[in-house]
């Protein structure tokens, strides 16, 4: 097969886009990235205190369950699907895991060190995970829309936390209650750990997507779905995973959060779906599917904060905080909208 | 069936009565056809004479309503076009089956890319896929840089990625269609002498095309379709370009 093979290719009329029009610097999330610096600046100048050590690490707590959810979440929207049941799978996973440590507490399982408040988690992710898993295989066998199955889970899994808790707040209990409020609240380096979880969760992302083939497999779905089928992709597969790991996500920020608050209300992350989603599409994930990444779903999240953080600071009302992520929302997709066009 | 050359080649391909039916629509029917090792075989036919739905049923895309497949002697049921990979059968697809948003390298070697172990996990081996890529588009003299996002890329150099494709394993028989659509003049004859390359290897080619040149150039045999029914099957050196026209109007029933 070699014998015609005439030297090295020479690209002779194919230049190279400017550095600046390429790769990571071309994306929507640079941009965002650049407007967040701007309004953080911005906000810690007109802001004094918020800058303050501890304003800061509040800020990085506040916005890392947030951030922990839209990277599942990003997973999801990159495969050209959506989750809108994050949400409430996060107080479905929050309320079961609070009840059963106070349950396990009163069992023989309180007499092994941890086994009580391990169980109780594991079993909490182990629902979030079945519910990711109805969504997956809903979505990829019988091949129903995401947006509705996810909208049914929503709502399922709202309605159970209500059955199950009648509505009463539920509080961690336990011989080992303390380790758990310094795995889900504690400080590690200096810094709060569900920031830790949020960074470490971000990296690993962030390799799997670019360097395995299940992370290349998920941009194709999102590119073009047929051609993966074509290909030998396991396509369904690679879709019930993603949404596997999207409602992973969602139970373990659910946790982190009671472990934050010191109990699981009912009505815990009541319409975060749209936040989390939104935080993700402003990060530069494509709702049309196969654009998207962890920075992008971190900074989008980090950003939301950052206003509203900012607007309490100054004294604003802090109603406006939705008009200006809706704002922002729309900005975003606007620029990516005008570059791309230019492009073209 | 005795052929023009007399030759005792091995059938890689013989399909006997098959037919697909879309609902009402009779795709094809009752097609018999034998491809041997080294064959060139032109398909030709109009619009929706049923020649992307031939390649679509060898390709393991669909089922036949009727008839039967067999490859290398064996009866073969295809439930997914990775089955018919796995026995040697490559496809270019009329739609080329590319995906956007990732690279050229990427799109060759989609769904077997090439991973290395470290430890307990399997990295994607990014270099070796863009060396082989690079390889492979500089073996079809197409101008395609591996690491280049297929969105950004004319229609030859999409097509030099799927074609480049068919070309990671070896294939026993390789199912292209309309791979000259959309390519330059000097690719088009890049892809021919590829396509002869491949029969001097032995390996079956399968070329559906609308462009005539094309097919007497590199094919040894013509098959024509109209409306799924096989309509003509003969060694091109006793066919002109003239009689395939008349068939594929059907100005001429059959030859
Ligand atoms: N998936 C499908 N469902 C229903 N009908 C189909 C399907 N695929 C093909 N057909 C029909 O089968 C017939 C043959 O189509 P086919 O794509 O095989 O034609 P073709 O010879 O490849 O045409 P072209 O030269 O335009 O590519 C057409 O009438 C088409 O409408
Ligand atoms: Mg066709």
């Amino acid at each position: 097969m070699t014998q015609n093979v005439a030297g090295p290719l020479s690209f002779s009329n194919v230049g190279r886009d400017r550095w600046w029009k390429r790769g990571a610097f071309a994306s929507q999330t640079a941009y965002v990235a650049i407007a967040f610096v701007l309004i953080t600046v911005l906000v810690s100048i007109f802001a004094h205190n918020f800058l303050s050590t501890g304003n800061l690490l509040n800020t990085s707590k506040n916005f890392s369950y947030i951030a922990i959810v839209a990277l599942g979440s990003t997973l999801v929207i990159i495969t050209g699907g959506i989750d809108l049941s994050v949400g409430s799978v996060m107080a479905l996973v929050a309320v079961m895991t609070a009840m059963l440590m106070k349950t396990f507490a009163t069992t023989w399982l309180a007499g092994i060190p941890y086994a009580g408040i391990t169980l109780a988690v594991v079993c909490g992710l182990g629902v979030a995970a079945l519910a990711g898993l109805v969504n997956g295989l809903l979505i990829s066998k019988i091949r129903l829309s995401p947006f509705v199955t996810t909208l049914g889970m929503l709502s399922i899994c709202r309605g159970m936390t209500y059955v199950i808790t009648q509505g009463r707040g539920q509080a961690p209990a336990g011989p080992q209650v303390d380790t758990f409020y310094a795995l889900t609240d504690g400080k590690l380096f200096g810094l709060p750990v569900p920031l830790i979880y949020l960074l470490v969760l971000a990296a690993i992302m962030g390799v799997a997507l670019r360097h395995s083939r299940w992370g290349r497999w998920v941009f194709v779905l999102g590119g073009n779905e047929k051609a993966a089928q074509l290909t030998g992709v396991p396509v369904d597969r690679v879709k019930i995973s993603v949404y596997v790991l999207c409602a992973l996500s969602a139970g373990f920020a659910g946790i982190l959060i009671t472990g934050w608050l010191g109990s699981a209300p009912a009505n815990l992350a009541t319409g975060y779906e749209l936040k989390i989603i939104a935080a993700s599409v402003i990060g530069g994930a494509d709702l049309a599917g196969g654009v998207g990444g962890p920075v992008g779903a971190v900074i989008g999240s980090a950003l939301i904060e950052v206003i509203r953080n900012g607007l309490a600071l100054f004294g604003a009302d802090t109603y406006w905080e939705q008009v200006f992520v809706g704002t922002i929302i729309i900005l975003a997709v606007l620029v990516d909208h005008i570059r791309t066009r230019e492009a073209e | 069936m005795a052929h023009a050359s007399g030759a005792e080649s091995a059938a890689v391909l013989q399909l006997e009565g098959v037919s697909k039916d879309f609902g009402a629509i009779r795709a094809l029917s009752e097609i018999d056809l034998v491809v041997n090792a080294g064959d060139v075989v032109g398909l030709m036919g109009d619009n929706g004479a049923g020649k992307s739905t031939l390649v679509k049923i060898i390709a393991g895309n669909f089922h036949p309503t009727h008839g039967k497949i067999r490859f290398d002697g064996q009866e073969h049921r295809f439930d997914r076009p990775l089955d018919a990979r796995s026995v040697g059968i490559e496809v270019v697809y009329q739609d080329l089956a590319l995906s956007n948003n990732v690279s050229a390298a990427a799109n060759v070697f989609l769904g077997r890319e090439l991973t290395r172990r470290v430890g307990p996990f399997r990295f994607l081996d990014h270099r070796g896929m863009n060396a082989r890529a690079l390889e492979l588009f500089g073996e079809l003299k197409s101008e395609t840089r591996p690491k280049d996002l297929v969105k950004s890329m004319s229609g030859g150099q999409r097509q030099a990625v799927a074609i480049a494709r068919t070309r990671l394993s070896n294939a026993k028989l390789i199912l292209m269609d309309e791979p000259t659509a959309a390519i330059s003049v000097r690719q088009v004859a890049e892809v021919l002498d590829l396509i002869r390359r491949l029969r001097d290897q032995g390996v079956a080619v399968m070329l559906i095309s609308h462009r005539m040149p094309d097919v007497f150039a590199v094919c040894d045999r013509v098959i024509v379709l109209r409306r799924g029914h096989k309509r003509a099957d003969k060694p091109i050196n006793q066919s002109s370009p003239e009689e395939v026209t008349a068939l594929i109007t059907g100005a001429l029933e059959s030859a």
